[in-house]
């Protein structure tokens, strides 16, 4: 495992995704099956179990290393597995390896020993490893590798691997399982494309354009059909003959943490919609959801105040039948259908059509989906009534118009460097609002600026700079961001007590005074809550 | 005899001997002053009087101009020097050029004052001599047990691997100028690197004092003269504080590499976004710390700054009476 040691101890500094894709094509391209398959699953996070407990790697050092000793480094360093890397004391006396095993041989080793022979092999291990090695073995048995891979990006760097799309690779990764051998092969031009047939198959989705100016006079009424555009998340629940599987966007099984939405399901089906969370009966918004995501498995108590709901809104497979050739119109008579012999079920809903007949209606639809009266929906969608279920972002089908963001008026409180290409430069910018004279920091937010006005505010923030800590520069207060948001929300975590979702740049305001930005109290009537939501019988789906 | 603690102390400008009248490294202008070697939190400009190894005097010239003292009094290694009742006399620290270990002896009593040093080898700087003494004052920069240096080779490796795995991209390597600079460049002409260094301007006048003092470093081209996209797969070197700043930002795809025993740290090196940190160290780590008290065996151990805690802590456990000085005025973290 010396090959994935140094992959993994480089991808921790590298800052970019083309240098770490670039370094993991290289190691892919070097190493052998089954390791590389195993390495794939380790960065991706699909290797779905620890070698060894944290418990147990305190118990071994503790035998090696003076625990006072330890308790003043594991300080000064913060962190567990690294301070056991650096101080892990060679002992002559042990036997050792003379090179480290590979890494699927580590994995065999881990996952067929018991307690006693775990402790045992990673002490050999460790003896035979390099201060990289042992921080590596040590990250990869925990499974807490933090080198900024994520499933997406490794589906992304396999594609490119193989000169592949990115759909192909979605379509079939939930079939698959480590070492990946048969992929490899597929990617490599050496055998055929993996065959996914456990009739529980992801379907690559279709995707929408952001609505631009030029587009409306193109959207004729009768062409297109309106639906809200939810504010959740967008997945596929597949249903075979009483079992189901629910898929995220990017193909990513995520059944366990939804468990209330894939059981018995009769028929075949592949349906696309949207997952949201209700409380007390209602749809809730994004923030609620926020509480089921990230959560492999949720507690019984979590299932009863936030059950998980699916808003529906296109059908790709019914029965015997793949719909995905059929036109919209075709697709959503399938779909109503196989809803009506479902309409008891609680926890569906069908996404309903919208009335239009001209661009002004479209308009005053979209002012309708405003945060008082439905505050999970972010806008409208348009859909070609004619227009077939492609994978991908096809042009001129499917269109997004989301709602106008909100906006405040802020002062620029903090500033730090950014990364990669903006490291020299200081882009990432904390801001705040007034309350009683005083500025209380709302939000952070790094994008929205041209590059020219990313290198004024650079020369700015280093000319009213009052105070530096390490990365960190606090500013005269005296510069004031439009900052542009989707929604707030209240939050024990910012001494404001709010946190603004999906803050940008709007505008720079080199001419409004500090103190004519905005107070902290404007944002209370913006506050989206579960309680506040009293949604409008005509938009409840 | 008497011992040390009788004519040593410390007083708010510094290590004192009173038996001479003197302080070592003081961190404020004194009328006398005994200089280890010439890192700016150990040589200071405008005391009387500065006792050092000619090349520290020289250091202390190029940093400070010439009338960084009222006089200089140049101490060659092994050489004797009177102060008052008191003997002075230098032995090698291997930290940098002309780094030294003050040796006071008095009334049969000996102490050394080693300033900062390390047991490896360096080109660049004499190697480190043990000297037997009643009291052993040293520092603590890196006494913990999980500062466990590689070897220069092996760092310097990295370094040329990445050379020959991004070619097209600029590696600029953060180093300290004095010390730090040098020993990497003799070290990579060792190991075979034959291209000129490319360097920031802060960088050339030491530089050009090891040269003189004939130092080989090898071609060095300052990277004001060149066009900056010449300067892709070249090494770049530069100060840390140059890094990821105004002056980098025109350097062609820059890879950002740092030569410094706080890389070992790995949250360190990511703070500073270097992605190619070498764990390249003058001062000594755990294991030569340890290694140090067990060959100059003296009883007593001051400590003057650092991470004193854990080091008097395995000092008694190994038998010497240790205790910390805790010396104000010196780098933590990312001084030289």
């Amino acid at each position: 495992m010396d090959a994935f040691a140094s992959l993994l101890d480089r991808l921790y500094f590298t800052q970019g995704n083309l240098a770490k894709a670039a370094l993991v094509k290289d190691y892919l391209a070097r190493t052998p099956d089954p390791d590389r398959g195993y390495a794939v699953a380790a960065l991706a996070g699909s290797l779905n179990f620890a070698f060894f407990k944290r418990s147990t790697i305190k118990e071994v050092v503790d035998e090696r290393v003076d625990p006072h000793l330890f308790a003043l480094s594991r300080d000064y360093v913060g962190e567990t597995s690294e301070t056991v890397a650096h101080i892990w004391p060679e002992n002559p006396a042990a036997p050792r390896l003379d090179r480290l095993p590979a890494l699927h041989e580590v994995i065999d080793r881990f996952s067929a020993a018991t307690r006693a022979e775990v402790k045992e092999y990673l002490v050999l291990l460790l003896d035979s490893a390099t201060s990289e090695q042992r921080w590596a073995l040590l990250k990869l048995g925990t499974g807490g590798l933090r080198v900024g891979i994520s499933a997406r990006f490794m589906k992304t760097i396999l594609a490119q691997f193989g000169g592949k799309d990115v759909s192909d690779i979605e379509a079939l990764w939930h079939g698959i399982s480590p070492p990946y051998e048969e992929l490899f092969a597929w990617l490599e031009g050496r055998g055929p494309e993996p065959r996914v047939n456990d009739g529980l198959a992801f379907h690559p989705l279709m995707l929408s354009h952001p609505v631009e100016e030029s587009d409306l006079p193109s959207i004729a009424a009768g062409d297109f059909a309106a639906e809200w555009k939810y504010d959740g998340i967008r997945v596929q629940l597949v249903t075979r003959n009483g079992s189901a599987r629910l898929y995220s966007r990017n193909g990513d099984n995520i059944s366990a943490a939804f468990p209330e939405l894939v059981v018995q399901h009769s028929g075949v089906a592949a349906l696309d919609g949207e997952l949201l969370v209700k409380r007390s009966g209602e749809i809730g918004p994004f923030n609620d959801l926020q509480q089921r995501l990230n959560r492999k498995q949720p507690s019984k108590k979590l299932l009863e105040s936030h059950p998980a709901h699916l808003v529906v809104y296109d059908m790709l497979q019914d029965g015997p039948d793949d719909l995905r050739a059929l036109s919209f119109i075709e697709r959503r008579a399938h779909l109503e259908a196989w809803h009506r012999a479902r309409h008891y079920d609680q926890r569906l809903s069908l996404s309903p059509l919208l009335d239009f007949t001209s661009i002004a209606s479209l308009t005053d639809l979209r002012a309708r989906a405003d945060r008082s009266s439905a505050n999970y929906i972010e806008g409208v969608m348009l859909k070609r009534k004619d227009s077939p279920y492609v994978a991908g972002r096809p042009k001129g089908h499917w269109f997004k118009w989301k709602r106008d963001p909100l906006s405040v008026d802020a002062v620029l409180m903090y500033a730090q460097r950014g990364s990669g290409k903006r490291s020299s430069f200081y882009s990432d910018y904390t801001f705040g609002l007034w309350s009683d004279g005083q500025l209380l920091p709302i939000g952070k937010a790094y994008s929205g600026f041209t590059d020219q006005e990313l290198r004024r505010l650079d020369s700015w923030i280093r000319n009213n700079t009052i105070s530096q800590f390490g990365p960190v520069r606090e500013v005269a207060r005296h510069l004031v961001f439009e900052v542009a948001f989707d929604s707030v929300h209240r939050s024990s975590r910012h001494k404001s007590g709010y946190a603004l979702r999906f803050p940008r740049i709007s505008r720079i305001r080199w001419d409004k005074p500090a103190e004519e930005a905005d107070q902290l109290s404007v944002l209370q009537p913006l506050v989206q809550d579960s309680i506040t939501a009293g949604v409008g019988s005509d938009i409840q789906p | 005899m008497s011992h040390p603690k009788e004519w040593m102390s410390v007083r708010p400008e510094g290590l004192y001997c009173s038996a001479g009248d003197f302080y070592v490294d003081p961190v404020r202008a004194v009328a006398r002053a005994v200089i280890t070697h010439g890192h700016s939190d150990h040589a200071r400009p405008g005391h009387g009087e500065v006792i050092a190894t000619a090349e520290t005097l020289a250091i202390m010239g190029v940093r400070y101009g010439s009338g960084f003292c009222d006089r200089r009094t140049p101490l060659d290694y092994g050489g004797v020097m009177d102060m008052g009742p008191a003997k002075l006399s230098f032995a090698p620290a291997g930290h940098i050029l002309g780094s030294a270990q003050a040796i006071i002896a008095h009334d049969g009593g000996r102490i050394v004052v080693s300033g900062d040093y390390k047991r490896r080898p360096d080109p660049t700087a004499r190697a480190f001599e043990a000297v037997a003494c009643d009291v052993f004052v040293t520092e603590a920069t890196f006494a913990l047990p999980v500062f466990r240096q590689p070897s220069v080779d092996a760092e310097l490796i990295k370094l040329l691997t990445s050379l020959a795995l991004f070619k097209d991209r600029c590696h600029l390597v953060g180093v300290y100028s004095l010390g730090k600079c040098q020993r990497v460049m003799m070290e990579l002409r060792r190991l075979g690197y034959v291209k000129p260094f490319f360097v920031h301007g802060a960088l050339i006048k030491m530089c050009e004092l090891y040269e003189t003092l004939g130092y080989r470093l090898g071609e060095i081209v300052p990277v004001a003269s060149v066009e900056k996209a010449s300067l892709a797969g070249e090494i770049v070197l530069a100060p840390p504080s140059a890094l990821s700043d105004r002056w980098s930002r025109n350097l062609p795809n820059v890879l950002t590499v740092m030569a410094s025993g706080w890389m070992q740290i790995r949250a360190r090196a990511r703070q500073r976004m270097v992605e190619l940190p070498l764990v390249i160290s003058d001062h000594a780590d755990w294991d030569e710390l340890i290694a140090t008290l067990k060959d100059v065996g003296a009883p007593e151990v001051w400590i003057t700054h650092g991470r004193e805690d854990a080091l008097t802590y395995i000092a008694a456990k190994l038998g010497y009476r240790a205790r910390a000085l805790s010396l104000l005025g010196f780098e933590e973290e990312d001084g030289e």
